[in-house]
């Protein structure tokens, strides 16, 4: 990080001399005044009125159309509360919230170990870190959409490499997208596959911080390099730990493109919903039934969902570093 | 970038100074295994996309499957061009113009706001930056979905570029790293003695900080690049068919052509290599961006 700063004050005009410098000088004060007052909050409104235009507005409003029979066609009737007490009836939105959570669940915890493991085996003295670094990083860089299509074909049930690689080890051919457990598997893999990475390089710079000296001092009291990780790398990490539990949870609870092209692209996510999340719910009921009071009212609950799944993964996380 | 650098030093001191205690950052086999697993596992499924997309349709169903790329690649990539329903051309165009507009929309917006959050006193400054951080944690896209299509249909934007690209400038994220990097980057000293020349802010903004958050605002282009062009949900909503971006365009070929791998997997490598160029030129920024952006928050 190179500070450019000297070559760009030089480029300042100096305050121009001349005889009409004292008569404006009034005014200059003013101009100065309304400068240092107006200015800054002139440079933070383009992102407040973005926001309020696109960010506050719709959850305001997804709120306000949450509480009516809103159809396409113009059919406006305040309900209340019906939109909330339906859905919470609805077998199929509770099916989706079980697949979200499900799918949230087999990704995520192996994902953030795997990470740990690798972060920390990225943390030691090795021959073309860099390389290494990057190459882990790379399904990040790869989009989403592109991650279903390569793994979509990676698990097909005919030619697929995942069935024919089992089938070398006397496997019947599977048909992932069926079964609830098989198809959550091959979604989780997907979600792994393209942030385990990105986790371990996170949880690499949390490492980087933690004072050698204290490693030195287990060391020298004989604690094992294994030992060593439990006791001092894991808790000392727990703010970057919880951080990206935090960013994996609303990650997860959101996820739709995955599922949306293992399931070819539909939003009703297999035969019977096996592998339909809330995002695709929502999409499905404003987009496909184009019921929008329904579709708001779930965006409304995912809202929420998403609100306690962090809270319980924060305690849980704070817990865990908190008994070791 | 300076995180490596910083790294690289402590590992090297490290070794000079207590060799005995290096030993928990010896790397044993089983991880050197181990991370050679992880990253081949890593590469393999874009290796894999690469050989599907330069073979046949009667290789990818041979068995044992094909490991090595074949030489179909220039036909499979005319085909992609030249299916009906997939738009394809449209798509690349469509996701070049908003990925470019809101990248740089982003850039602009957050280095100016951060600059005022950083450098410049103003009432409710504190509270202001709070709501920005506090609104990183609501899925807006997800959540808005409904009404911000029902806006765009009432403004007569559906199918339209510009209703693709304004609800992606709302990025909190953008204003909270460029706020983090001015506070580094430019010393109050330096404001200050710019304001005593005479500087307005507009100018101490473009002559002083732009030039010293160069870095910053580089890191923060490459993410909002790579994010945007991925991105599927609300484009998928609000464009038609006939005027995708890529990644819809991508969804199209692969649920109508679903049995013609090659073509699927051709156009989904053309989708992805604007990103593998960016990775290649930057990924060392990438990495040094993700690290430095780890240990701040």
């Amino acid at each position: 990080m190179s500070l450019d700063v000297d070559a760009g004050r030089t480029r300042l005009r100096p305050v121009p001399p001349g005889p009409h410098r004292h008569r404006q000088s009034g005014r200059r004060h003013l101009l100065s005044w309304l400068d240092m007052r107006a200015t800054p909050y002139l440079f933070v409104s383009p992102y407040f009125v973005l926001f309020a235009l696109f960010g506050l507005f719709p959850l305001v409003f997804t709120l306000w159309v949450s509480l009516h029979e809103w159809q396409l066609a113009g059919d406006r009737d305040f309900i209340g509360m019906e939109n909330y007490t339906q859905l919470l009836a609805d077998t199929k939105f509770w099916n989706s919230v079980g697949n979200t959570v499900g799918i949230f669940v087999l990704a995520t915890v192996p994902q953030l170990l795997i990470a740990l493991l690798l972060a920390n085996a990225l943390n030691k003295r090795l021959r073309g870190r860099l390389v290494l670094r990057l190459s882990v990083l790379i399904p990040l860089v790869t989009s989403v959409v592109a991650v279903g299509v390569i793994f979509t074909q990676l698990y097909a049930r005919d030619y697929g490499l995942v069935n024919w690689l089992l089938g070398t080890l006397g496997v019947e051919p599977i048909h992932w997208q069926n079964q609830k457990w098989s198809s959550w598997i091959a979604i989780a893999t997907m979600v792994d596959w393209r942030w385990t990475g990105y986790n371990a390089i996170i949880y690499l710079a949390g490492m980087q911080t933690i004072s050698k000296d204290i490693y030195e001092a287990a060391s020298i009291d004989g604690a094992t390099p294994r030992r060593q990780f439990w006791t001092i790398t894991v808790p000392l990490l727990k703010p970057t730990i919880i951080f990206t539990v935090i960013v994996s949870t609303i990650g997860g609870f959101t996820l739709f493109a995955e599922p949306v092209i293992f399931g070819g692209g539909g939003m009703t996510g297999g035969t019977v919903g096996q592998f339909q999340t809330v995002a695709m719910f929502i999409v499905k009921e404003a987009f496909r039934d184009f019921d929008y009071g329904y579709a708001a009212a779930a965006a409304w609950i995912l809202f929420l969902l998403i609100l306690i799944a962090a809270l319980i993964n924060f305690a849980i996380t704070r817990g865990l570093g908190r008994s070791r | 970038m300076t995180t490596l650098q910083h790294s690289r030093q402590g590992a090297r001191r490290r070794r000079a100074s207590t060799p005995a205690a290096g030993d928990v950052f010896k790397a044993t086999v089983l991880t050197k295994v181990m991370l050679g697993f992880t990253a081949i596992l890593s590469i393999f499924p874009i290796y894999w996309m690469i050989i599907i997309a330069t073979r046949s349709n009667a290789d990818v169903h041979s068995i044992p499957p094909p490991l090595l790329p074949g030489g179909n690649l220039g036909e499979n990539v005319r085909a992609v061009f030249a299916a009906e329903n997939a738009h394809f051309m449209t798509g690349i165009i469509n996701s070049v113009i908003v990925t470019a507009s809101v990248t740089a929309a982003v850039v602009l917006i957050s280095t100016l706001a951060g600059f005022a959050f950083a450098s410049l006193q103003f009432r409710g400054r504190n509270v202001l930056l709070l709501s920005v951080v506090l609104t990183m944690m609501v899925p807006l896209q997800q959540m808005g979905v409904v009404p911000l299509y029902q806006m765009m249909v009432t403004l007569g934007w559906t199918n339209t570029l510009q209703a693709v690209i304004l609800p992606f400038l709302v990025n909190g994220f953008g204003v909270f790293l460029m706020t983090q990097y001015t506070r580094q980057a430019v010393p109050r000293e330096l404001i200050e003695a710019a304001r005593v020349d005479g500087a307005s802010t507009l100018r101490i903004w473009w002559n002083v900080v732009v030039p010293a958050v160069r870095p910053g605002m580089a890191v923060l282009s490459i993410q909002t690049f790579m994010l945007i062009w991925n991105e599927f949900l609300w484009p998928l909503i609000i464009l038609r068919a006939d005027n995708p971006t890529v990644q819809v365009a991508i969804r199209a070929l692969n649920e109508k052509y679903s049995t013609n791998y090659v073509l699927v997997f051709a156009g989904t490598a053309l989708s992805i290599i604007p990103l593998l160029l960016v990775f290649v030129f930057f990924g060392r920024q990438i990495i040094g961006g993700l690290m430095d952006g780890a240990v701040k928050s």
